[in-house]
């Protein structure tokens, strides 16, 4: 046998099997105890150190969710899925009401405004903001080239003909960059459980509103008035609202003259307490207007003339209690 | 004192005349990659400096005992990758367990540099120059910060960069690419610098 056949397995395997020997002594004499939810937590997540979480590379992404840095959720490639997996593996909910959404703070479409001129220039927003702010009168309004389209890296923003972004709150993950992109600043992100949203920007006094936009906020301060919480505040002839605040019972939209405040959800008629109550106060506890009362282990009662049918209670009982009357329901 | 002299040169002109990302054109990838802070790109380039210098010592050893004493030219390339993976991965072990503040620096960069085009070119070129054992750790080392200079002069621009009216056809990685080759042209001008 040629010597060098001989020469090179014998040296290649002895090289290897050093190293083998070498790294097998450092993972018993080296080995640092980890907690091991670090481990599967990092299994949990895509792997593709990418980046986008802020931390560097999954691994270290994984040790600060492990740590309580980093929230469960905050893989923006892996979504919902890879949230709730992790959250399973640290026991905590997957924490979806925490999820924010962008979401557009104008409703002043190519139907609903009225133009001041013809634009001819870049197709951006950008470039129309900085020359003479597009074709639209109003100058808080959504200039409508879809920068926000062409930014978002999930494909979560399409323009809808009538010149407005729409948002999949499907697929945004929150990562806010159409925020930043928007020269006008009127994309913001708010929960994905917020319900209701005043989908205006404008400073514009009622008149020029009026004048500019069929959906814009006219200030006349209905909804901060009807705001069983207090959730609306007016700030320069524009309702602003605080969604920390809101309890989502649709009052403010159903006052809005001009249909500025969107509800997404279902309006309430009545709330009643039924006989599966067994007093555990957690009604009593969610309610933002302290129209439950009832006492410990006893049937609890809503009080009709408080109440605001905004559902918290519903949402806060374990026992099906609380039933709900919905507005729409015959 | 003549072979100090040496040694210095050969620092010197590995780190400025010969550099490996600028004019050896060698771990491009992190240089362009992890160049966007010029935090993360130090800890790049201490995490390099740091693996060259080790695989530079350890190949030499390869090179010289084994593969030139049994005549094995041709086994370089596999057994230079085997030593220098395993090596950096049973240096990871060895700070995990007794430094963690300088396995925090280093963190992810440590096993994304192994298999780095530079660390593999590095160990190349030692046998193909025939350097000494200390030569051949003074090349490591200073190819290491060599790189550090390139990749942490790269990100101090690009940071600056960021706050510059880049037109829109350029942003991004074209500018960096530009820059970086403006770059490797000003370093071209150190190779006048000294003669060996």
């Amino acid at each position: 046998m040629n010597p060098t056949y001989l020469y090179s397995l014998i040296s290649m395997g002895g090289i290897a099997a050093f190293l083998a020997a070498g790294l097998g002594f450092a993972s018993v004499h080296f080995k640092v105890e980890q907690d091991p939810r670090v481990g599967k937590v990092n299994d949990a997540l895509p792997g593709a150190n990418c980046g986008a979480c802020g931390y560097a590379g999954c691994s270290a992404f994984a040790e600060a969710v492990v740590n309580g840095e980093a929230p469960v959720g905050g893989c923006p490639v892996g979504g919902d899925k890879v949230s709730s997996n992790i959250a399973d593996i640290m026991g905590a909910d997957a924490d979806s009401s925490d999820k924010v959404v962008a979401e557009l703070l104008c409703g002043g479409g190519i139907k609903e405004t009225t133009k001041s001129g013809k634009y001819q220039g870049i197709k951006t927003c950008k470039a129309a903001n900085a020359v003479n702010g597009g074709e639209k009168e109003c100058q808080y309004s959504c200039l409508g080239f879809g920068d926000c389209e062409v930014v978002c890296p999930f494909d979560a923003i399409i323009m809808s003909e009538n010149g407005l972004p729409q948002i999949d709150p499907e697929k945004c993950t929150g990562c806010g960059k159409c925020v930043e992109e928007c020269p006008r600043n009127i994309l913001l992100l708010a929960p994905l459980s917020a319900k209701t949203h005043i989908r205006c920007s404008s400073h514009n006094t009622g008149k020029i509103v009026r004048k500019t936009c069929e959906v814009g906020c006219i200030g006349c301060s209905l909804c901060a008035k009807t705001c069983p919480v207090d959730a609306i505040e007016m700030k320069d002839n524009l309702a602003v609202i605080d969604y920390e605040k809101c309890v989502n019972c649709g009052k403010c939209a159903e006052v809005c003259p001009t249909g500025t405040i969107e509800f997404q959800g279902r309006m309430i008629e009545k709330v009643e307490i039924n006989d599966n109550c067994v007093g555990c106060t957690l009604c009593a506890k969610a309610c933002p207007v302290d129209a439950i009362e009832g006492e410990v282990k006893k049937l609890h009662e809503i009080d009709q003339e408080i109440c605001i049918q905004c559902g918290l209670c519903f949402e806060a009982c374990n026992v099906d209690a609380v039933d709900l009357f919905y507005k729409d329901e015959e | 004192m003549e072979e100090f002299t040496q040694i210095l040169l050969l620092f010197i002109s590995t780190v400025l005349i010969n550099n490996f990302v600028l004019i050896r054109f060698l771990g491009i990838c992190p240089f362009l990659g992890v160049s966007k802070q010029v935090e993360t790109a130090f800890s790049m380039g201490l995490a390099t400096t740091f693996v060259m210098t080790l695989t530079a010592a350890a190949t030499w050893m390869i090179n010289t005992f084994i593969l030139e004493a049994f005549n094995l030219p041709f086994l370089q390339y596999v057994s230079f990758i085997i030593v220098i993976a395993s090596l950096v991965q049973f240096v990871e072990m060895f700070i995990k367990k007794t430094s963690p503040v300088l396995y925090k620096a280093l963190g992810i960069f440590l096993p994304l540099i192994t298999t780095n085009c530079a660390i593999m070119g590095l160990a190349l070129l030692i046998p193909l120059n025939g350097y000494s054992f200390i030569a051949s750790v003074v090349f490591g080392f200073g190819a290491g910060v060599g790189f550090t200079l390139a990749i942490v002069l790269m990100a101090g621009l690009r940071e600056k960069l960021e706050f510059g009216d880049v037109p829109g056809v350029l942003k991004g990685v074209p500018v960096t690419l530009i820059i970086a080759g403006i770059m490797a042209m000003a370093f071209m001008g150190f190779s006048g610098l000294i003669s060996m």
